[in-house]
């Protein structure tokens, strides 16, 4: 995990230029929100300005947490045959993946997430949390969005076992991922039958779920309900991943000697 | 005539690699054409909430969004790659190209043209013809000759922005994350009506960053209207001019970041 922490933070100029950019995403995108808060008369879908604001901030700095860009580092190794070194290791490669992810995380914390909320909430203001358990909440929240995500990146990636250039798959599930885990829109925008498509996918578990629990749209016992559905989620995806990833390596033929 | 060779194999030998891993390749032009369906899946959501945004109605906005995805796309699958100049760079590979007696723009548009972006072009291009018969246009000549010219602009537009993108990151080897800011942020505001933006950011992405006329004004002179930011009702019609400018601009940044290019050595 420390290793992971490290690596990425060693490209610092990477980090800010990433938050520079998702600042710059979230200023067109809060615009978006504010007119059309203006034009349904200053509140949409139950959202205000500020809690408008907050969905914007909180959404955008944890893209970068969470990751919802495209991931090639499991499957270039599956490519490459670099996979055989981490099936040398002592530690289940799933975990030890898992573990350089958490770090990779925790490393953009720092600055993709803190950064762009501080700047977004100066030039558009942000709703305060009223309640003291919000932010543990929302921190255990976020941690699980990573699983969540870490899971489902890794099962389309370990599509690279059975098919020789995986990136189609890829560019679909990235794709995919991005609307239906609020990223685009909020998801309550969404018509019903919409969200209730979304909500049977892990996907609102990466996102939605905790910029929910930031804007205290969930609170108190509904709130738990959906931080369970996050870490059921995250074991399921991960078992499903173990297992996998076992079939994969009894396919996996690396050449060389 | 030795030249045309050149640039013909070019052009196979990237196309034949694009295309060698035929599920793949599907699955990626599928990919490409779902992109826009996402972006508007934006537009539709917000509408399914509000009748207007920002003066525009639902369909008026949908033109501005198939005017800059029309170009945007076509622009993409062009030169696209030219904001991943930095990669042959960090491989090494770029001596390559700047050593072939070709110009390097045109090298790297024609080793990297993306197929699968084509998938977007076609989805756009429907969606824009779509749009304006969905409107019921009064369709004078100015109205047909906007309706040609707006998308060309947009096209030229976003190809210098990613030209831009490219000589930036010579200079920002390390954040070349910065330019998809440029590129990929312009595209998604351009989609939208450059209203919903404060009065200062509006004329930022007006005549610093030439976003708004790569959807917005030309829509707006198609429906007739006036921009409630006070811009003149000529504006629109300086498109190409402002195409020509944006192209000429990049251009040069292009080849200064070209001569600041050092070499890794070897």
């Amino acid at each position: 995990m420390a290793a992971g922490f490290r690596r990425y933070a060693t490209y610092r100029g990477a980090t800010l230029a990433g938050a520079f950019t998702n600042t710059v995403f979230g200023v067109i995108k809060v615009s978006i929100l504010f007119a059309a808060a203006d034009a349904a008369g200053g509140v949409v879908v139950g959202y205000d300005k500020a809690a408008l604001s907050t969905y914007t901030w909180v959404s955008q700095g944890l893209i970068a947490v969470v990751w919802l860009f495209g991931w090639t580092t499991v499957s270039e190794r599956v490519r490459s045959g670099d996979v055989a070194i981490d099936l040398g290791r002592p530690v289940h490669p799933v975990l030890a993946w898992l573990a350089e992810d958490l770090g990779r995380a925790g490393q953009a914390c720092l600055v993709r997430f803190v950064g762009p909320l501080v700047i977004g909430g100066l030039l558009f203001g942000l709703r305060i949390p009223t309640r003291p358990e919000t932010v543990p909440l929302f921190l255990v929240s976020a941690l699980l969005g990573v699983v969540v995500s870490f899971g489902g990146r890794l099962l389309a990636s370990l599509a690279a076992f059975w098919l020789v250039d995986v990136r189609g798959v890829l560019t679909l599930y990235v794709l995919s991922s991005n609307v239906l885990c609020g990223l685009l829109v909020p998801l309550h925008f969404l018509p019903g039958w919409a969200r209730a498509v979304a909500y049977a996918t892990p996907f609102p578990s990466v996102l939605q779920t905790p910029v929910d629990i930031a804007g205290e749209r969930a609170t108190g016992t509904a709130a738990l309900g959906l931080v369970a559905v996050q870490a059921a989620w995250a074991v399921a995806l991960l078992a499903v991943c173990v297992w996998v990833f076992g079939r994969g390596t009894r396919r996996l033929v690396v050449q060389g000697g | 005539m030795a030249d045309r060779r050149v640039w013909t194999a070019l052009l196979r030998a990237g196309l034949a690699g694009q295309t060698a891993y035929r599920a793949s390749f599907a699955l990626e032009l599928l990919g490409a054409a779902c992109a826009v369906g996402l972006d508007f899946i934006e537009v539709f959501a917000i509408f399914t909430r509000v009748p207007q945004l920002a003066g525009l109605s639902y369909l008026e906005v949908v033109l501005v969004f198939a005017i800059a995805s029309t170009g945007f796309a076509t622009a993409d699958a062009v030169v696209g790659q030219t904001d991943a100049v930095i990669q042959h760079v960090r491989k090494g590979t770029f001596d390559v190209v700047l050593l072939r007696p070709l110009s390097v723009l045109g090298q790297l548009a024609a080793a990297d043209v993306q197929l699968r972006r084509l998938g977007r072009v076609v989805v756009s291009v429907l969606l824009l013809a779509v749009v304006l018969v969905r409107l019921d246009l009064d369709w004078t000549p100015g109205r047909v000759v906007m309706a040609v010219v707006a998308p060309l602009v947009a096209t030229v537009v976003f190809a210098a922005l990613f030209v831009t993108a490219g000589a930036v990151s010579f200079w920002l080897v390390e954040a070349t994350e910065v330019t998809s800011a440029l590129t990929y942020g312009s595209a998604y505001l351009a989609e939208w009506p450059t209203g919903v933006l404060t009065a200062v950011l509006a004329r930022f992405f007006t005549f610093v960053i030439p976003a708004a006329f790569c959807g917005y004004l030309p829509a707006l002179t198609l429906l007739g209207r006036s921009d409630p930011g006070g811009l003149p009702g000529w504006l629109p019609w300086a498109s190409p001019l402002v195409a020509v400018l944006a192209a000429g601009l990049s251009g040069l940044l292009w080849r200064s970041g070209i001569r600041h290019y050092v070499g890794a050595g070897g």
